[in-house]
């Protein structure tokens, strides 16, 4: 037998080796810490960011412009405007005529650059709502043109500034932007369309992935023989799940639009798509929360003589459901802020309406986004900012109503 | 450690030993249980008698709990184990496919070894086997049967003013008489505990065996434990298991004061196990 040294808790090695001991743990604790403060700060820069420069995508300049309708050519006459017709009318009518010879007569002989698309659809909304103004002479705030808008709030162009100059304006909450859809002119956009489109494409997919996942989930974990098919079945989901979502957009291309005939651009394709995207991933996370639900209630159910069926739905599922609409919610916003294959089935399209249905044609708000970022007009630049808020606010409520709803399931029992 | 356990549940009950008569409720042949190329038991013959409690006892792993798993057919649950042999219960075969395995365990009732309620209200977790049985018509016959259920198992007075609350804030022993009340409700025929007070304190210990006295003569009982005073205190008859044998099997008396086999009296004298 080997005689082994008297160990020394008192001498200076043992001291040494302590002293190595925490070290380690100083340097480990100070890693973690540099992590967590190296995300939390690029977050910051993120949203502080976002926040500065999509500000001024919910504001608009507007300017001051007197208008002597009496005494200008316009073919308006009030009676029409509280007819039936009005927009027709109003369309006709040859507003951006009017305009431009004001803008020239107060602010000079480039003064028409002031004002465009949303000056003149704001106007016509303003003659509908007090036809009476065409009677008379006044003065309307109007919300100004893209290029001025720039203007008014960064450097913009230099001769727009030094005409904004002169003229009497302002900047104010800019409501078109959450009502509308999407235009040409970067002062008429808005993101209705786009967000109802989301809206839309999000519930189709839910409404397919949501149950088949987790129907699929309960019957692989609980029901299913355990053999080679099975193995295969579940190797195959856990690479589905890690498939290039441009993958699942061909798929949708070549399966639904090429073979099945569905409407291109609408939210059902869309839908469809990411469903079976999203559809794996609620698979997997259902899997795992069934696993962990304890196998002793199992056997109390059992043991009480509960059906096999019973033992699922009346226990396995309530006790899985939070970890099953945790993994929902992760699947859910990875569809949500999807723009790859929905590029593919034809969501990229210039869609000027929102969609009244899921089988109209219709764009969601990160295809909305890439769309704008595209633009060369620089009054899409702020707009781009502010519908990545509008995403960023709706993924926000949408995974705080998924976490609310888990709590009270949880609470439950 | 123990030099002689003295049977406190004596056969004086049991006067002119009127089960020689009579026919046992279940009754287990040549029963051989495998876990895939493993054999845990190696041929056992119980009967089990609906007037007295049944101990099974032996050290960890003697088959025990899986011949307990058999008599209800818990053991279905377990892709890799097959049984042979055959139990019968009032004469018919349990294994048979002409038997319903969910009318099985409502016969059959068990109670495990970690107290399980669900995880729902005290009275959901007593009306849930008789709901699912269709037992009760209305509200008025479940809250009956919930209250026998939840008295049976000397729960009651502690338990109802608190009957919505959840069946997992109960202390241990609470739980576990809660899930005895969950057994019982649905009226079964046999009750099989699997090491019932195995979690529990001394004074909760002390509850269950009392409870399991007040069930004898109800219910046919059959219990594994691990503890030799408790199988001496609570039965009336006892097998001795050890390494998928039954060593022995007799009257509870019998086997503590003056059994057959050496093993026996090796392992109730403490010399091993």
């Amino acid at each position: 037998m080997n005689s082994v040294a008297p160990t020394r808790w008192t001498d200076g090695s043992m001291e040494r080796l302590v002293a190595k001991r925490y070290a380690a743990e100083r340097r480990f604790k100070f890693f973690g810490l540099a992590a967590v403060s190296l995300s939390v700060g690029f977050l910051a820069f993120l949203l502080i960011t976002m926040a500065w420069k999509g500000a001024g995508g919910f504001t608009r300049t507007e300017i001051k412009l007197s208008l002597d309708f009496p005494r200008s050519d316009l073919m308006l006459d009030s009676a029409a405007l509280r007819g039936p017709e009005a927009a027709e009318a109003i369309g006709a009518a040859g507003l951006d005529n009017v305009v431009e010879q004001a803008a020239v007569a107060q602010f000079g002989t480039n003064g028409g650059e002031l004002f465009g698309g949303a000056t003149i659809r704001m106007l016509g909304e303003r003659l509908v709502e007090d036809p009476d103004l065409l009677s008379r002479r006044t003065e309307l705030w109007l919300p100004a043109s893209s290029k001025a808008d720039v203007a008014g709030k960064r450097d913009g162009d230099p001769a727009i500034e030094r005409l904004l100059a002169n003229a009497d304006h302002r900047l104010r909450f800019n409501p078109t932007f959450l009502t509308s859809s999407d235009a040409t002119d970067a002062s008429e956009v808005g993101v209705w369309g786009a967000l109802k489109g989301t809206f839309l494409t999000i519930l189709v997919t839910m409404l397919l992935a949501f149950p088949i996942g987790v129907l699929s989930a309960l019957y692989l974990e609980e029901f299913a023989p355990r053999n080679r098919w099975t193995d295969l079945i579940e190797v195959s989901i856990n690479n589905l799940a890690a498939v290039p979502s441009i993958i699942f957009g061909l798929l949708g291309l070549a399966v639904f639009l090429n073979f099945m005939d569905l409407p291109r651009s609408a939210p059902l394709v869309g839908g469809l798509t990411l469903a079976l995207m999203t559809m794996p991933v609620i698979v997997i996370a259902g899997r795992n929360a069934i696993k962990s639900v304890p196998p002793s209630i199992r056997d109390a159910a059992l043991g009480v003589g509960a059906s096999k069926m019973q033992v699922v739905f009346h226990h396995v599922l309530p006790l899985a459901l939070p970890g099953i609409l945790t993994g929902t919610i992760i699947g859910m916003a990875r569809a949500l802020g999807e723009t790859a294959p929905l590029l593919m089935i034809g969501m990229r399209a210039f869609i000027a309406a929102p969609p009244g249905s899921i089988v109209e044609p219709a764009t969601v708000l990160p295809v909305q986004i890439f769309l704008w970022s595209d633009e060369v007009d620089r009054g899409f630049v702020e707009k781009t900012s502010a519908a990545i808020i509008v995403l960023l606010v709706f993924m926000l409520l949408m995974n705080g109503l998924a976490i609310y709803l888990r709590n009270r399931f949880e609470q439950r029992w | 450690m123990i030099d002689t356990i003295v049977p406190t549940a004596l056969d004086t009950e049991e006067p002119a030993e009127t089960s020689a008569t009579r026919t046992p409720k279940m009754t287990a042949r040549d029963i051989h249980v495998f876990y895939g190329d493993k054999e845990a038991l190696k041929g056992v013959g119980i009967d089990i008698h609906d007037d007295k409690v049944t101990a099974f006892i032996g050290p960890s792993g003697c088959g025990k709990s899986t011949f307990l798993r058999c008599l209800n057919r818990m053991n279905d649950t377990i892709p890799a184990a097959r049984v042979t042999g055959t139990i019968e219960l009032d004469g018919e075969n349990i294994n048979s496919a002409k038997m319903d395995v969910v009318q099985l365990r409502a016969r059959v009732g068990m109670v495990f070894q970690k107290p399980n309620p669900f995880p729902k209200s005290i009275y959901e977790n007593v009306a849930y086997g008789p709901r699912i049985h269709g037992l009760a018509q209305g509200k008025q016959e479940l809250d009956a049967i919930v209250e026998k259920s939840l008295r049976r198992a000397g729960l009651w007075d502690e338990a109802k003013d608190r009957l919505d609350e959840s069946g997992t804030a109960l202390s241990g022993g609470q739980q576990q008489r809660l899930c005895i009340a969950r057994a019982i409700a649905v009226d079964p025929e046999v009750i099989l505990m699997d090491e019932p007070c195995s979690a529990l304190d001394p004074i909760a210990t002390a509850k269950i065996e009392e409870l399991i006295h007040e069930l004898r003569g109800r219910y046919a009982i059959a219990i594994v434990t691990h503890n030799m005073q408790q199988a001496a205190r609570v039965s009336q008859r006892t097998a001795f298991f050890h390494l998928g044998e039954m060593v022995e099997y007799g009257k509870t008396a019998d086997i503590f004061t003056n059994p057959v086999e050496q093993r026996t009296q090796d392992y109730i004298t403490g010399r091993y196990g």
